[in-house]
């Protein structure tokens, strides 16, 4: 990894965080940019998740009986049913571990 | 009116509730980090650089997965387009401020600050001291950020590869959206992506990570349309 991305990665996040409060004013952006960029993390984010659970290291789909499903599968009700952050790590964590012990 | 320091103050007390997850996801970071080969310099510099958890974790998780720089930057700008959406909210109440001040306080504009920001903003008649509670909020995430990275960073040299750790990367993206999961528009949009991702992983660069937020933002578009015609 070299210097020179992470300093660029590091500069785009800057401006995602600056461009808006000093070149825009409230009036500026319609309600409906608003509106889909709030779905920004449920489509990010997913995009992660799936392929770390449903892939192994080589790129093939994993069983059904593995412990990633099982472990994912434990944060998702808990995550639903808590909406807690914590909670939700610590039971995928947990559940992954009893099944690769 | 209150003062400049009862107004940190209140942004530091505010947001602390919201530090207890950042603390092992920082250490979390820090660790994988070092799993997945990356130097401890390099891996502290991305916490102070970009500071941004999820965008860092996804872009050394890319890079160590051979994708192009190209890929993993671009993806950082994708996953940290949503403080488009803070700063679009934020500049409101921060408009009176000058350009400097305007330019130091956005490093400091995170998921955690604007929740607790805004909602103070929303709530409080707007002063000269108000983005106070911005600056107390942000400098206190900011350092646990900094202190968790670091931890994780030597904790990472110990802990060994058997500990699956690495599966700690989609737990932590899948608690950061539990809180949608109660809205269908939302699970619609996360179902459809994670398809996505898993159709196109295996083109070039790791792409998938830029074409997925594109498909999911059209589907997004299109169940708003959807909604509304209703």
């Amino acid at each position: 990894m070299s210097w020179l991305s992470v300093i660029i990665a590091g500069l785009i996040t800057y401006f995602t965080r600056f461009s808006m409060i000093t070149f825009v004013n409230s009036k500026m952006m319609s309600k409906k940019v608003r509106l889909v960029l709030s779905y920004v993390p449920s489509t990010v984010f997913p995009a992660i998740i799936f392929p770390a659970v449903f892939f192994n290291d080589n790129g093939y789909f994993v069983d059904v009986n593995d412990p990633k499903i099982f472990g994912i599968l434990a944060a998702i009700i808990i995550g639903f049913f808590s909406r807690s952050i914590i909670a939700t790590i610590i039971s995928g964590l947990v559940v992954y571990w009893i099944f690769i012990l | 009116m209150s003062s400049k320091f009862a107004i940190f103050k209140k942004g530091l007390l505010d947001i602390s509730p919201l530090l207890i997850p950042v603390v092992p996801f920082g250490i979390i970071f820090g660790a994988i980090g070092i799993e997945l080969g990356f130097s401890p310099l390099i891996t502290y510099a991305t916490s102070l650089i970009i500071f941004g958890g999820a965008s860092q974790i996804v872009f050394i998780q890319l890079l160590s997965g051979g994708a192009s720089s190209l890929v993993a930057i671009t993806s950082v700008g994708v996953i940290n387009s949503r403080h488009f959406l803070y700063g679009a909210v934020l500049t409101e109440y921060l408009e009176k401020l000058s350009l400097i001040k305007k330019l130091l306080i956005s490093y400091l504009i995170t998921d955690q600050t604007f929740a607790v920001s805004s909602k103070y903003f929303k709530n409080h008649k707007i002063n000269n001291h108000s983005h106070y509670h911005l600056i107390g909020a942000g400098i206190i995430l900011w350092t646990t950020w900094q202190v968790t990275t670091i931890i994780g960073i030597f904790l990472g040299s110990i802990v060994p590869e058997e500990w699956g750790l690495k599966f700690a990367i989609p737990l932590t993206f899948l608690a950061i959206i539990v809180n949608d999961f109660r809205k269908l528009d939302h699970v619609l949009v996360m179902i459809i992506s994670g398809i996505s991702s898993l159709i196109f992983f295996d083109i070039p660069f790791k792409a998938y990570i830029i074409i997925t937020p594109l498909i999911g933002l059209l589907s997004a578009l299109i169940i708003i349309r959807i909604k509304e015609s209703l």
